[in-house]
């Protein structure tokens, strides 16, 4: 299908407007998509994503007071304003120091998930890993629950007791 | 070594070879990492991010990889060589026009590089041709392994393997499979592939090109989540799941061509066989379109046994001097070759010197003609 605008370029953004129930379509290439500002992009910028997740949380200053927005590192002097501006972070120790403001960011980057499950440096103590072993076995009992996959789910079952 | 060593011929994840390698082009994996005991990069200084680069590549030049490997000071090179190693994927755009003291150190069978001081002080990765990313896996976690006996990343129990952004957080990892889908495209199904891979929350970008727009019908295909599952699990859900079901859905694309609209098909090559043979100026927008139709239709004969018309014609074309990959007729390699040497950094190099955009276009549909035409 041709775009309706410049007639020339194949429409790949397909839109239907219901206006007072009376239904329009509108059928355009990219290029015209983006100068009728109908701003579709295929992918967002992290930048516009990790912005936009910031934007959405609800209000830091509610629910922690103005602490984490006024805070900075101590570490690298590195602040969540920054952060919103770059969409990166200063140093390793501001999952920490931001720990609250960061975890829905990272729940929603993540599918939900927040706690890491694959591997880890042979430096880690023991005990670490096992927690993380641990975490990711878990998971995998849940997913064969889910599927409903039973013999699986009591291989799994087996193997966390005898790691706990 | 210089880059001109490797610019003249394809690397070898791009030869053609590897499983399903007529649709998969190729697997990559990167893993991305940070040293404890340093700021991220956006928050050092020049002298900071100097000592990391040191650091890392003294780390990197002493490890066996298997292969010569040679290290590039990326802040130091030449924009054209920039580009070349772009176009190569050898280093990303964002790695090659950044800011400050950074690096790159690439084997010389380009399966592996690792980007020093990029968005994270360290990402490695490792690339194959066809669907191999098991293969990826066990060798750059190797890799990983002889990094970690000397250098302490910085990691934690909680998140994992800590990265400048969050979106990267946990394993680090990026699992990203090229596809050429030629047939998707022709059938109109393309948008199809393209939202159910946003369902399963992976990412699709133009494997080619400058845009997201996918030029010559190649795409790449990559994982968003990197927390709270593992790096196996991750690449399972690729080699089992989703590469397979794209690959059935193109082969079946290919099938409903061969035999609903062969007219079409045998049009569309017949059409990219007369320009690319005869056209005196191409640019690389066209000539990635054009060449994949070619691609397709090789493959198609290889693969499927197809042998329409124009098929037919397409596989007895005999390159200049005749096809050191196969005797005989047009091979896979061929066609390769052309996407990679026609594009612009890669013209210029072996040329030896800048051309502008126009003597881009002379030049390229002349190499074009010649591989083409006996």
């Amino acid at each position: 299908m041709q775009c309706q605008v410049c007639q020339k370029r194949e429409a790949t953004i397909h839109l239907t407007e219901i206006t007072d129930g009376v239904r329009s379509e509108m059928h355009l290439c990219e290029q015209c998509a983006q100068e009728e500002g109908i701003a579709v992009k295929s992918q967002l910028s992290i930048n516009e994503l990790l912005s936009g997740l910031l934007a959405t949380q609800p209000s830091d200053d509610e629910l922690f007071g103005d602490t984490e927005r006024e805070l900075s590192c101590p570490h690298c002097g590195f602040t969540l304003g920054q952060f919103t501006k770059e969409a990166v972070l200063g140093c390793p120790y501001d999952y920490e120091v931001f720990e609250k403001s960061l975890l829905p960011l990272v729940e929603k980057a993540h599918d939900g998930k927040t706690v890491h499950c694959g591997k880890v440096p042979s430096r880690m103590p023991k005990d670490t890993k096992k927690q993380i072993k641990l975490t990711a076995l878990r998971q995998q009992l849940q997913a064969a629950v889910q599927n409903e996959d039973y013999e699986l789910a009591a291989k799994l079952r087996d193997k966390i007791n005898q790691l706990e | 070594m210089k880059l001109t060593d490797i610019s003249g011929d394809i690397n070898e994840w791009f030869d053609g070879s590897g499983p399903l390698a007529d649709i998969v082009i190729s697997s990559r994996i990167r893993l991305a990492r940070n040293m404890a005991g340093h700021k991220f990069l956006s928050r050092c200084s020049a002298a900071e991010k100097s000592e990391i680069l040191e650091k890392l590549r003294d780390t990197l030049m002493s490890l066996e990889l298997g292969d010569k490997v040679f290290y590039l000071s990326v802040d130091k090179t030449p924009a054209l060589d920039r580009h070349f190693l772009v176009e190569r994927h050898l280093i990303s755009r964002h790695h090659a026009f950044g800011k400050g003291p950074r690096g790159v150190v690439i084997a010389q069978r380009e399966f592996f590089t690792a980007m020093i001081n990029e968005e994270d002080h360290l990402r490695i990765q490792m690339l194959k041709g066809g669907l191999q990313l098991t293969q990826c896996f066990e060798q750059i976690n190797h890799i990983d392994d002889m990094i970690e006996k000397r250098i302490d990343y910085a990691f934690s129990p909680r998140y994992g393997y800590l990265t400048a952004c969050p979106t990267n957080l946990g394993t680090g990892i990026r699992v990203s499979v090229m596809l050429h889908l030629p047939a998707l495209k022709m059938t109109g199904q393309i948008e199809k592939f393209l939202n159910a891979t946003k369902d399963m929350g992976l990412a699709v970008r133009g494997l080619f090109g400058e845009g997201t727009e996918a030029a010559g019908d190649f795409y790449q295909l990559s994982n968003q989540v990197t927390l709270g599952i593992s790096e196996t699990d991750i690449i399972a859900q690729f080699e089992n799941a989703v590469i397979p079901e794209i690959v059935e859905y193109e082969n079946a694309a290919r099938n409903q061509l061969l035999s609903k609209e062969p007219d079409v098909l045998d049009d569309k090559i017949s059409r990219a066989m007369a320009l690319l043979r005869n056209a005196r100026l191409i640019s690389s927008q066209e000539a990635l379109f054009l060449l994949s139709h070619l691609r397709m239709g090789i493959n198609m004969h290889e693969r499927m046994g197809a042998s329409t018309p124009a098929i037919k014609r397409l596989c007895k074309l005999r390159a200049a001097g005749g096809d050191a990959d196969k005797p005989g007729g047009l091979s896979i390699a061929t066609i390769n070759r052309l996407f990679m040497l026609t594009q612009p950094a890669h013209l210029q190099l072996n040329y030896g010197k800048m051309l502008d955009a126009a003597h881009r276009d002379v030049l390229r549909a002349k190499i074009i003609r010649s591989a083409l035409n006996e």
